[in-house]
């Protein structure tokens, strides 16, 4: 009974982290059609400046954190003027995958460059450590603020897409790019911004997370397969489905360290093989599909 | 693929597809003697590296066979690694228990390589796009967490050693520099060329490559774009298990790394920088890769993916076509 409630609050933690971080994969895929290896990487630079802001300035977690989204931000955003504008579109499949692999490689290097090939952390507040009491049982307070900031993730994109005027124009871009240019709606700004959101997702998924996805230089390339994984099981371009599929394949993947450890990785595929196969478009058909 | 560059493709394809023009014809006629007498130089001027570049050649016939996946039949695969690695510890582990001669070894590491891609390709071949990137990156993780796991027979995660082919032809031992082992698998990749060549011209292959281009108008002309797909996997899986066969017999050692995804993905990487869909375009990208990993990584591995992750940039934005493109200047437009 103990391991079981443990494996579903990590599980469910350890989902919501995949969420946060693989929805702007999916945002990303589901508009301009791209799959961005590179996703990954951006994740774990958020988290290195981050862990740099706190330990090597002295910074306070919160600040860490924005200040890591925002210059991540910032600092992918020519990337997207640069390269991935070349790249949209279904039919350069092979050149996303390379390009952005390339990007990865690169970041990779840097990061070592800059940080070397150690763990890095970032400490938590003092607010964070220690345990939550929930009626019986108590829960670590990491876990439940992660699981609180992956709610309000959803929460805030179903916002963003069902109710703004940005969601109108993105969900417009998404059906039919060339009608919504025709339309007048600015989709070079639209993908900019989406792109800008995507990212944004995954450097506050790569700090949140830097206890469940631990940091070093092997991370852009060594999770990327996971948050390929929740894009493919939840659908591109589906927020829904992207929080489904997160939290089943999180839940999965924990209770299978848990359970049977010498196996974690075979449960693991062999779950994402039979979804794939139930749901070959994912979980929802996503909006590009 | 979209509609648009569909279109694009099938107005170049002609000028590939069809009869072969007379310059086509006369490279063609040298590409093998070619093969054989850069092999045969580089024997001479290099003694002292034969096992990296007996490993250069293995991992040719490697990439070949995803050029076959990829470059003519269109599926996008990171997965490539389960069929090599499935070939290898087939070859091995036949090698240790059951025969020495290492013709049959090869033979026995083709069909395992065969039979795993024709069972996993008639599962996964119906999807498309991300979905089957995902199911052959899955497939291979899962048979090597099976490698890993079946310790008696593969040695688990020391790897597979004890690999003690016999005389080749009953001729030509296996010595100690190296010299027998590159000529074996410089012997095999020719003839692996070859029969690739003649594979992607057959009927069967072009088939395939209409496929790539509009499996709907194969489906409608009365094809079937799956099983075309399906038997070019298993194809494809042939000659991704002979290499690994080759590897496991000329290295004497087979590892787990050998069914990792990042042997998949090397193979993709090196498959582009030489140029999808030519087959001298796999083996110019491996030497490429190969060479200058082996220079780059021995000083520090992070100044190697500094400079891969440059190059294929560069590879992308500049050189869609890859190396073999600079030679080949026809190029078919597909790649924007």
């Amino acid at each position: 009974m103990e391991t079981l409630f443990g494996i579903a609050v990590d599980g469910v933690a350890y989902g919501m982290i995949l969420f946060i971080i693989s929805v702007g994969l999916s945002v990303t895929l589901g508009l301009m059609r791209v799959v961005n290896l590179a996703h990954g990487a951006f994740a774990m630079v958020a988290g290195y400046v981050a862990s740099f802001a706190a330990q090597g300035l002295g910074l306070p977690y919160a600040a860490a954190l924005a200040g890591a989204v925002l210059l991540t931000v910032v600092a992918t955003l020519p990337l997207e003027r640069l390269l991935y504008r070349r790249i949209y579109g279904q039919a350069n499949e092979l050149a996303q995958v390379l390009l952005t692999i390339g990007l990865t490689f690169v970041i990779v290097a840097g990061i070592n460059y800059l940080f070397g090939p150690t763990l890095k952390r970032i400490p938590l507040p003092e607010p964070l450590q220690g345990t939550l009491a929930l009626g019986p049982k108590a829960i670590p307070t990491h876990r439940a603020f992660v699981i609180a900031v992956g709610v309000a993730t959803i929460l805030a994109l179903w916002w963003l897409l069902e109710r703004t005027d940005f969601g109108i124009r993105l969900r417009a871009a998404v059906d039919d790019p060339d009608m919504a240019a025709a339309l007048g709606i600015r989709t070079e700004r639209l993908y900019a911004a989406t792109f800008a959101l995507g990212t944004g997702l995954a450097a506050l998924g790569g700090v949140l997370g830097a206890e469940l996805l631990p940091l070093e230089p092997y991370y852009a390339i060594r999770y990327i397969v996971l948050f390929l994984a929740v894009v493919a099981v939840g659908g591109a371009g589906s927020i829904a489905g992207s929080a489904a599929a997160a939290l089943a394949l999180g839940v999965v993947d924990t209770a299978g360290k848990y359970l049977i450890p010498n196996f974690g990785e075979f449960f693991f595929y062999a779950t994402l093989i039979l979804i794939l196969f139930r749901w070959p478009h994912g979980f929802f058909r996503g909006r590009a599909a | 693929m979209s509609a648009a560059t569909n279109h694009a493709a099938t107005a170049s394809a002609p000028a590939h597809g069809g009869r072969a023009s007379r310059p086509q014809r006369l490279r063609d006629g040298a590409a093998a003697p070619l093969l054989a007498a850069l092999g045969l130089a580089a024997f001479w001027l290099f003694p002292d590296d034969l096992g990296l570049m007996t490993r250069i050649l293995t991992a040719a016939l490697y990439v070949l066979s995803l050029d076959l996946v990829l470059g003519y039949a269109g599926i996008a695969t990171l997965g490539q690694a389960a069929m090599f690695g499935t070939g290898a510890y087939a070859a091995g582990i036949a090698a240790v228990h059951l025969v020495a001669d290492p013709l049959v070894l090869l033979a026995v590491g083709g069909v395992a390589g065969g039979l795993i891609a024709l069972a996993t390709g008639t599962l996964i071949l119906r999807g498309r796009g991300l979905t089957l990137l995902m199911l052959t990156i899955a497939v291979a993780q899962i048979v090597q967490e099976v490698a890993n796991k079946a310790r008696d027979l593969t040695g688990g995660s020391d790897g597979l050693s004890g690999i003690d082919p016999g005389p080749l032809l009953g001729l030509f031992r296996f010595d100690m520099y190296g010299r027998t082992s590159y000529l074996f698998a410089l012997a095999v990749l020719l003839a692996g060329f070859l029969v690739a060549r003649r594979i992607v011209r057959s009927p069967f292959g072009l088939a395939c490559r209409g496929v790539r281009e509009d499996p709907v108008r194969v489906a409608a002309l009365g094809g079937s774009p799956k099983r075309l797909l399906v038997a070019m996997y298993a194809v494809a899986g042939v000659f991704a298990g002979v290499a690994g066969a080759l590897s496991a017999v000329t290295s004497g050692i087979v590892g787990l790394d050998s069914l990792g995804f990042s042997w998949s993905a090397e193979a993709l990487v090196m498959l582009v920088l030489g140029g999808t869909g030519r087959l001298w375009g796999a083996i110019l990208g491996t030497v490429a890769f190969m060479t200058v990993h082996h220079l780059l990584a021995a000083t520090d591995p992070f100044h190697w993916m500094l400079f891969i992750g440059l190059f294929l940039m560069g590879t992308v934005l500049f050189l869609p076509g890859g190396l073999a493109s600079l030679a080949d200047r026809f190029t078919r437009g597909d790649r924007p």
